[in-house]
């Protein structure tokens, strides 16, 4: 049977070291879907989920067991996700997000009459404009769209990761929401 | 007729609003609201497509090799060891007990006691290894301070743990060092030591004034490039011969 996460953090806290591996293996990908979608990068993706870990390393000891690791990492995570972010844009101004392949377009496999050129280069600016208005989002706004719309958790689980009450973090969806709707429903209206 | 307010769609697209049915009953009559609703949907599903890149399988293992040489170590490592360890290390104990039973009785005494001899290229290459590692996590946690935000106050608790963790750690290295002749590696591990010892000591929240003069000091001293030009020979001197195993700690 497989060991919970609970009992694993607490054999990582005796300093077993293999314990934490453990937890390391089951969490990564995860952490790394929502450093994606925070950062919009793959390699600061995966540089905050190294750096999430060995924060959370560090701070093994300060872990309230009765609260759920997976929810701890993902507080962490985010935090690191925001330092980076803020550090990117202080280093660079703002981050124009990495035009990806178009050519695996999802938007481009959606039922239609086909893929036309014009459908293609549509969506193609359809995802672009998404990741834009990503990038507008203030980041409480950005974090708790992501935990809920992305990771599927509850509003009161939005609020236990950014360390708020449910009501704030559910007004930080909404915004993001409005944000998002605002910016991209006249595009998407176009590409129905 | 009340329409549903714009959170209260959002809440219903989520699963989380309170009495759904009501939800439904209302978007099934009201043209406006479900408008809203239409809009709010296509906006939302259009988020979803938004790709994540394909990780390997192994991608957690791949994370753990990575991290696994900068864990600071931790004690109580050998009692929350599995059960297994603590035999495999009973067993090379008593085998070591027989070892020196048997020899005592078969072999005569040889003059100079035979201890093993280290190799010192060996020696040196292992110590190499070793000061690059802790070099590298020194530059991580000075990039960390170096880096942070100079106009907000910044709490550096975690940097002080690791930069004593550091501390502690350089002291062997510093004393191979001077024991080796290696004076260039020694200074430099000095003046490293100095800055990190500096920063466990001092006050966890940094006023961006205490963070200015924490820059300018590193500037000053040229410690980050020290400690590049001395990560870079050590590399250059180290053989692959001396790189850990994976899953080694050093």
């Amino acid at each position: 049977m497989e060991l919970t996460d609970a009992a694993i953090v607490s054999r990582a806290r005796a300093g077993d070291a293999d314990a934490f591996r453990v937890l390391v293996e089951r969490h990564s990908r995860s952490l790394f879907r929502l450093a994606f979608r925070m950062t919009g990068n793959q390699q600061d993706a995966e540089d905050v989920v190294q750096d999430s870990f060995l924060r959370a390393y560090r701070q093994l000891a300060g872990f309230d067991e009765r609260a759920s690791f997976g929810t701890w990492m993902y507080r962490i995570a985010a935090n690191c996700s925001l330092d980076l972010v803020r550090a990117r844009n202080r280093r660079s101004g703002r981050h124009a997000p990495a035009d990806e392949d178009r050519a695996e377009d999802p938007m481009a496999q959606l039922p239609s009459n086909g893929p036309t050129p014009e459908r293609i280069a549509l969506s193609g600016e359809i995802r672009h404009r998404v990741a834009e208005a990503m990038e507008e989002l203030s980041p409480a706004e950005r974090t708790a769209f992501v935990l809920r719309h992305f990771e599927g958790m509850r509003m009161e689980e939005v609020g236990r990761v950014l360390e708020c009450q449910p009501g704030a973090a559910k007004h930080s969806v909404f915004r993001a929401v409005q944000k998002l709707r605002r910016a991209l429903d006249p595009l998407v209206s176009v590409a129905k | 007729m009340n329409h549903l307010s714009e959170e209260q769609l959002i809440l219903h697209y989520y699963g989380e609003e309170g009495d759904t049915l009501a939800a439904e009953r209302h978007l099934d009559e009201c043209a406006e609201c479900r408008a809203l609703y239409g809009s709010l949907q296509r906006v939302l599903n259009v988020v979803d497509t938004l790709p994540v890149p394909e990780l390997a399988p192994d991608y957690g293992a791949r994370v753990w090799q990575r991290i696994e040489r900068q864990l600071p170590a931790r004690r109580g490592w050998w009692p929350a060891a599995p059960v297994w360890r603590w035999m495999a290390a009973g067993a090379a104990f008593a085998g070591l007990l027989v070892a020196a039973f048997v020899a005592g009785r078969f072999y005569q005494r040889s003059p100079a006691p035979a201890i093993a001899q280290a190799d010192p290229a060996a020696h040196e290459k292992i110590l190499l290894v070793a000061v690059g590692d802790y070099l590298e996590r020194s530059q991580m946690v000075l990039i960390e301070l170096a880096n942070a935000n100079p106009k907000a106050p910044l709490d550096i608790s975690s940097e002080q743990e690791r930069a004593g963790d550091l501390v502690s750690e350089s002291r062997l290295y510093r004393q191979t060092a001077v024991h080796t002749g290696d004076t260039a590696v020694a200074n430099v591990l000095d003046d490293v030591d100095r800055v990190l010892m500096d920063i466990a000591r001092g006050p966890s929240q940094l006023s961006p004034e205490e963070l200015e003069k924490m820059r300018q000091r590193l500037e000053a001293e040229g410690i980050l490039l020290k400690i590049r030009v001395l990560s870079s020979n050590v590399r250059n001197h180290e053989g692959p011969e001396a790189q850990p195993a994976a899953g080694q700690k050093l």
